[in-house]
C-alpha cells in the first residue's frame, strides 16, 4: 500500500455522486457503498487508490479503517500503486492462451521493455496479466483502462500500442471487426 | 435445431440498438402490467412449469429455488440480486445480455422480484465490465424514465427499484454468498449454508440469487408459457441456452439453441468447426472451466445439457464451450487453470488456499516432465482432499479439472514423466 498521498478529499463532482451511491442501499447499511466509493476515488485519483482515500472512505461511512484495508487489498481491481496512463491488462487464462495470450505478453514485455506489474519510465503504460475478464469467444482479450480490445494477434496488438504511444484514436472491441460475439464468417442468429 | 421464431435473444450480438425504443420493438416491455396483474403465483407456477434451471452453472430449478423464499411476514424487507459477476473462464454469455439486451434484464428484474415478493433488487456485476454496466445503467435510467421501474412500477401497483453494484474483481464474488459479503462491503468469502439466502440472505433478510441470464428470460417465458419453454430441448434440460464456443474453432462465438444440442453440432454449425478438421480434435471443456474436460470420443455423441453431460462425468456448468485441439499442450493448459483457481481462492478455507496452489505447482512441474510416476497419483489424492472439504464449491471446481486431465490423460503425463 502506498503511503505517500496527502490527505484525499473527493471532488466537488464526485461529492454528489457519493451521496447518490450511499443512497442505494438502506439506512443502516452504508459499508456496502465501499466498492463504488474506492472505485470513484481511484478514477479520480489517475487508477490508483492511495491510503488516504481508504482512511477518508472507511471514515465517511464509519467503518473501522482495518476493514477498508481488507477490502481494497482483496480485490483487484484495486490498484494500492500509481499506474500508467494505460494500465494494459492481458487476459492469460485458459481460453485467451489457447488463442495466442503468450504471444501477446511476449511482444508486449519485448516493445514496452518492462515485466508484468512494471510500468514504463514515460508512465503510460503499466502492464499486468489477469485472470479471464469474460470474453472468451473474442479471444485474446486485452483490458486496456475501461476497454476491451478483442480477437488481437501480435501484429494488431503491437500496432494498438503503438497507437496508444502516439495518441492515435483507437477503437476498441474485435480487431477483425466482428460484431460482438457474432461468429466471423457469417451470421447464424439474427 | 432451434427455429428462429423460438429464440429469446433476438439482439444477442447487437446488430440491433439495445436502448428502450429498440427493445420495445423486439416486444420487451409488453403488457408487462397484465403479467403482474395474474398474481405471484401464476408467475411462479409457470416459471415451474417451464422446468427451467439456473443458468449460472449449478442448474438448480429456478421455481424450486423461489418456493424456498421465507414467508413473508410484511415486515423483513426481501431482496432481489442478479449475479452478473461472470468469471468463469470460457464464459461469456451474460456479457452479451448486459450489453445488447439489457430490457430483458430488466423486465425480467421486475417480473421475478414481484414474483418473490422484493421491492429492491440489485445488480452484482464484475467490476471488468464497465461498458456493460453503462449500458445496464442507461437501461435502468430509461426504464425509471418510463416509469417502468420505482413506484408503481410498469403501472403495475408493485413497487419496485433496481440497483446496479459494480464488484472489483475476484471470481469467488460469484457464489452467491460471497456475492452478498461481497455487496454488504466486505471481502468475498462465502458463508456457511444452511442457512440459505432465500432464508438469511443480504442484511439477514430473505434473498434470491438468480444468474443474469436465468432473469432475462423469465419475460418470455412468461409471455409465450412455461409450457413452450418446456417444449423445447430435452426433459429436465428445457429451453434455448446461450453457449460460447472459445478455443480451437474456426468462429468462435456465442450462440443462442435449444438444450440438448449434440457437442458435435454446436461446434460444427457455429464454431465453423474445429481448426484442422474434427479429427485434429483433443478434447473439449463443455461447461466453463469447472468441468472436467470430455476426450474426443466422447465429445463424437453426447448432448449439452445437465444430464448428458454429468453421466460421462462432466457437466454442463455455464454452458462455456473451451474446444482444444491437437496442437494443445493439455497439461499445460489445465495447469493454467489450476493457477487461474490459487489466484481466485478466497483463503477462507485451508484445503482451498493451500491445496489450490500446490496442485498448481504440481501440474506445472508435471507439464515440464519433473518427477516421478506416482505423482500423478498424489496429485489426484490431493484434488480429493480438496473437493468436498471447503465451505463452497470453488474447492470442488479446482479439483475437478485436474481428476479430468488424470482421467483421460494420464498416459501423457506418464509419457512426460519417462522422457
Amino acid at each position: 500500500m502506498n503511503e505517500k498521498s496527502e490527505v484525499f478529499v473527493f471532488s466537488k463532482e464526485n461529492e454528489d455522486r457519493v451521496q447518490e451511491i450511499i443512497s442505494r442501499y438502506p439506512e443502516g447499511r452504508q459499508a456496502s457503498a465501499i466498492l463504488p466509493l474506492f472505485e470513484l476515488a481511484q478514477r479520480q485519483n489517475g487508477g490508483w487508490l492511495p491510503k488516504s482515500a481508504i482512511e477518508k472512505i472507511t471514515e465517511m461511512l464509519g467503518l473501522p479503517t482495518i476493514r477498508g484495508y481488507e477490502v481494497a487489498t482483496f480485490y483487484t481491481l484495486f490498484n494500492l500503486e500509481p499506474v500508467g496512463k494505460y494500465h494494459i491488462q492481458i487476459c492469460g487464462t485458459t481460453p485467451c492462451m489457447l488463442r495466442g495470450s503468450e504471444d501477446l505478453k511476449r511482444v508486449c514485455k519485448k516493445h514496452l521493455k518492462i515485466d508484468c506489474k512494471e510500468t514504463t519510465k514515460d508512465g503510460l503504460f503499466t502492464l499486468n496479466e489477469v485472470e479471464c475478464i469474460g470474453a472468451c469467444v473474442n479471444a485474446p482479450v486485452v483490458q486496456i483502462n475501461d476497454d476491451y480490445y478483442e480477437d488481437l494477434t501480435e501484429e494488431s496488438f503491437l500496432a494498438l500500442l503503438k497507437d496508444l504511444k502516439a495518441g492515435n484514436p483507437v477503437t476498441p472491441g474485435s480487431a477483425l471487426g466482428r460484431q460482438g460475439s457474432a461468429p466471423l464468417e457469417k451470421e447464424t442468429s439474427c | 435445431m432451434l427455429e428462429n421464431s423460438d429464440r429469446i435473444f433476438t439482439n444477442l450480438y447487437g446488430f440491433q440498438g439495445w436502448g428502450l425504443k429498440d427493445a420495445k420493438k423486439r416486444g420487451d416491455w409488453d403488457h408487462t402490467k397484465a403479467l403482474i396483474s395474474k398474481g405471484k403465483e401464476w408467475i411462479i407456477q409457470e416459471v415451474m412449469a417451464s422446468c427451467l434451471r439456473g443458468r449460472g452453472g449449478a442448474g438448480f430449478p429456478t421455481g424450486r429455488k423461489w418456493s424456498f423464499m421465507a414467508k413473508d411476514d410484511g415486515k423483513t424487507p426481501r431482496y432481489l440480486i442478479i449475479n452478473a459477476d461472470e468469471s468463469e473462464p470460457g464464459t461469456c454469455k451474460d456479457r452479451d445480455i448486459l450489453r445488447y439486451e439489457p430490457h430483458k434484464l430488466v423486465e425480467g428484474a421486475l417480473l421475478s422480484g414481484f414474483a418473490i415478493g422484493a421491492h429492491v433488487g440489485y445488480i452484482y456485476i464484475r467490476g471488468e465490465f464497465y461498458r456493460e454496466a453503462e449500458h445496464l445503467e442507461t437501461a435502468i435510467r430509461e426504464a425509471y424514465e418510463a416509469n417502468l421501474l420505482g413506484k408503481n412500477a410498469a403501472n403495475s401497483g408493485w413497487d419496485f427499484d433496481l440497483y446496479v453494484h459494480r464488484g472489483a474483481g475476484a471470481y469467488i464474488c460469484g457464489e452467491e454468498t460471497a456475492l452478498l459479503e461481497s455487496l454488504e462491503g466486505r471481502k468475498g468469502m462465502p458463508r456457511l449454508k444452511p442457512p440459505f439466502p432465500a432464508v438469511v440472505g443480504l442484511y439477514g433478510c430473505p434473498t434470491i440469487v438468480n444468474n443474469v441470464e436465468t432473469i432475462a428470460v423469465i419475460p418470455t417465458i412468461l409471455r409465450r408459457g412455461g409450457a413452450w419453454f418446456a417444449s423445447i430441448g430435452t426433459p429436465d434440460n428445457t429451453g434455448t441456452k446461450i453457449f460460447c464456443i472459445s478455443g480451437h474453432v474456426n468462429t468462435p462465438c456465442n450462440v443462442e439453441e435449444a438444450m440438448g444440442i449434440p457437442l458435435k453440432e454446436l461446434i460444427e454449425k457455429y464454431g465453423g468447426g474445429v481448426r484442422g478438421g474434427w479429427d485434429n480434435l483433443l478434447a473439449v471443456i463443455p461447461g466453463g472451466s469447472s468441468v472436467p474436460l470430455i476426450p474426443k470420443d466422447v465429445c463424437e455423441t453426447v448432448l449439452m445439457d445437465f444430464t448428458s453431460l454429468a453421466k460421462v462425468k462432466s457437466g454442463l456448468g455455464t454452458a462455456g464451450v473451451i474446444v482444444m485441439d491437437k496442437s494443445t499442450d493439455i497439461v499445460s493448459a489445465i495447469a493454467r487453470l489450476s493457477k487461474f483457481y490459487m489466484h481466485e481462492s478466497c483463503g477462507q478455507c485451508t484445503p482451498c488456499r493451500e491445496g489450490t496452489g500446490w496442485v498448481w505447482r504440481m501440474l506445472t512441474r508435471l507439464a515440464d516432465g519433473i518427477g516421478v510416476v506416482e505423482d500423478i497419483d498424489r496429485l489426484e489424492e490431493v484434488t480429493y482432499e480438496i473437493e468436498g472439504h471447503t465451505i463452497c464449491a470453488l474447492g470442488d471446481a479446482a479439483a475437478w479439472p485436474v481428476q479430468g486431465l488424470i482421467r483421460h490423460f494420464r498416459p501423457e503425463l506418464e509419457r512426460r514423466l519417462r522422457k
